[in-house]
């Protein structure tokens, strides 16, 4: 097995790996640790938080819930290491002391390795996968391909290749007394703008549909609060302007831009004429030639289509590790994504991905524990009250408990939620937590019997405690001849 | 950093439904449904699983399961998943790709304001049921 990358999504996976005891290596074309977080966010400061005071104590798996940034190791000499990082001045890490997190986790818990190895090309040789790198051939019968979602993409707009991209920014200062038009509304276009309020002269943020707020998305797919600054300022007459228009073409004039938009209310056409403009539109996957090798991919940025346990929708056997598990939507339940495109969602895929591939491919399958039946229905509530995995990937990953004819109820750990409903055991239950679009949390529990799968919504609780005499009977009522 | 194709605005002025949007018009379209992905086989809506969405067909084909028993087929142009986000109800049927299905998305709970937005959009859907149902009703006689 080959693992490539080595930002926090290849690191979980392969301290994973290792504690599951399959050999692998690890190739990146990095020289350090770190993934993207050795260069960005631009403004380096992270938008992930981990709270140095939580109710939980830090290193215990509860308190995974309030940190977003470490990664999850056993050993609780090296967990929570975002805390120890972090100077106290924010709850947000800046991105140097996310660098060093996730540098210390690799160091810490001798994740190996080869920087500095560029991977270029794949190709089949029989059942194996053959990986061309910088430092030679690499062979292997299963690939892990964690390579990120940070390479620079623009969409096809006249003009737009001569314009620098959102890696490509300058320092602040020097967009002092400028007119700048940003191409994108998303989290990239609204940090930039909110860096340059003090020194632009004009702020216009473009493009065709209307900007998403992550308050209102109530997801981490819309725009963060601490960049809505640049929209306040918009709603409030400020003088930013954030316009909903197809951007026609980007055209240069001398040392100016000027930029033809068109709005889809009216046939009129706009023109804007700035000192810069900026394509914050957005990233692409460096997956190199995988697109010919059959690899399907998906959306306007063509990430690869995943099966919801991240192995390639088109290639069976090729895996994804990291962020570009944004692209394996599961259940997508009332609008809401899931969080794999950021490290606090997909760190846990990472672990349940190394289980699976543990067992699929190298026969390594540890039994799982069994729960006495008098403990089932505390557990499940506990779990969907304190997990850190439902918590940080609502109706995406579940706590599933089986039956088994001889052992009783068995604890089949954290699964993907879409599975357990498409090809699950065929008697088990799968608890996980959901939100509406009141924005009411609650439990549910899919109970599937004889491999039909139902569901059963829980009541929400104001403040997220799920231990009451009412959801008790729900879960028995639930359960009733299932597991109890 | 060269610049990828952005074929859904185009692939979306082939589609009946948008037959009558501008080129700004299929732009939003394009920029505010989410393209998705299904290998031959797996499952697309679920019956009776809350929480669903309205798809649109871009290429491939969909099986509509319901009992168990398959009782259409749909292909590009098509769509489905509007019965039961219009009527606040979990699906009555399982969707299945039939072969690997590329869809466009919409969460069900953002349908409203679309068609609200894209009347001419609404139109044609309307048009579409209205299709449906006369074929029931004549069925049925």
């Amino acid at each position: 097995m080959v693992l490539v990358g080595s930002g926090p999504g290849g690191l979980q996976i392969s301290y994973s790996l290792s504690r599951l005891g399959v050999k692998h290596a690890v190739i990146s074309a990095d020289e350090s640790a770190g993934g993207m977080f050795r260069k960005w966010p631009f403004f380096q400061r992270l938008l992930s938080w981990t709270k140095p005071y939580a109710p939980f104590e830090q290193g215990t798996r509860e308190y995974e819930r309030y940190d977003w940034n470490s990664l999850l190791p056993e050993e609780k000499a090296c967990r929570a290491l975002m805390c120890s990082m972090m100077d106290g001045t924010s709850y947000y890490p800046s991105r140097p002391e996310m660098e060093r997190n996730l540098v210390a986790f690799a160091e810490r818990t001798a994740t190996e390795v080869r920087y500095g190895c560029r991977w270029t090309s794949t190709r089949r040789d029989g059942e194996r996968w053959v990986l061309e790198t910088s430092d030679g051939e690499y062979r292997c019968q299963v690939p892990i391909f964690a390579v990120g979602v940070a390479e620079p993409w623009r969409p096809q707009i006249p003009g737009i290749e001569d314009v620098p991209h959102y890696a490509q920014t300058r320092p602040a200062e020097t967009y002092a007394g400028r007119r700048v038009f940003i191409v994108g509304k998303e989290n990239s276009g609204f940090e930039l703008a909110t860096g340059f309020l003090q020194w632009a002269k004009q702020i216009v943020l473009a493009s065709p549909s209307p900007a998403k707020l992550s308050i209102n998305t109530r997801s981490l797919v819309g725009v963060r609060a601490r960049y809505v600054q640049p929209y306040e300022d918009h709603v409030l007459a400020g003088g930013v302007i954030v316009l909903d228009a197809s951007i026609e073409r980007i055209e240069r004039s001398g040392e100016l831009f000027r930029v033809h938009t068109r709005r889809a209310e009216s046939a009129a056409e706009l023109i804007f004429e700035v000192d810069d403009v900026i394509a914050a539109t957005g990233f692409t996957s460096p997956i190199q030639d995988l697109v010919k090798v059959g690899v399907a991919t998906v959306g306007r940025n063509k990430l690869p289509a995943q099966t919801p346990l991240w192995e390639s929708a088109s290639v069976p056997g090729v895996y994804f590790g990291g962020t570009i598990h944004q692209a394996s939507p599961g259940l997508r339940k009332h609008g809401i994504p899931s969080n794999s495109g950021g490290v606090n969602g997909h760190r846990y895929n990472g672990r349940i991905l190394a289980r699976e591939v543990a067992r699929k491919h190298f026969g390594i399958d540890p039994e799982r524990p069994v729960v006495p039946r008098a403990e089932v229905v505390s557990y499940l509530l506990d779990e969907v009250t304190n997990a850190p995995e439902l918590w940080h990937q609502k109706s995406y990953l579940a706590r599933v408990l089986i039956r088994d004819e001889k052992r009783g109820v068995v604890d089949d750990g954290i699964s993907p939620l879409q599975r357990f409903l498409d090809s699950g055991p065929a008697d088990a239950v799968a608890a996980t937590l959901e939100e509406n679009p009141a924005g009411d949390i609650y439990p549910v529990l899919y109970t599937r019997r004889g491999g039909v799968s139902a569901e059963h919504d829980l009541p929400p609780h104001p403040l997220h405690d799920f231990r009451t005499r009412d959801h008790e009977r729900a879960v028995v009522e639930a359960l009733e001849g299932l597991l109890l | 950093m060269r610049s990828a194709p952005d074929d859904i605005s185009d692939t979306l002025a082939g589609l009946a439904i948008f037959a009558d949007l501008s080129r700004p018009e299929l732009e939003r379209v394009a920029h505010t449904l989410e393209e998705r992905y299904f290998a031959q086989d797996e499952r697309v809506l679920r019956e009776g699983i809350s929480g669903s969405a309205f798809f649109i067909i871009l290429e491939g084909e969909a099986a509509v399961n319901v009992g168990g028993k398959r009782v259409n087929t749909l292909g590009r142009g098509e769509f489905f998943g509007e019965i039961s986000v219009l009527l606040g109800e979990a699906p009555v049927a399982d969707i299945v790709a039939a072969r690997s299905l590329r869809c466009l998305v919409l969460p069900g709970e953002l349908l409203k304001e679309f068609l609200q937005t894209n009347p001419r959009v609404c139109y044609r859907i309307l048009v579409a049921e209205a299709r449906k149902l006369s074929t029931v009703t004549r069925r049925s006689g």
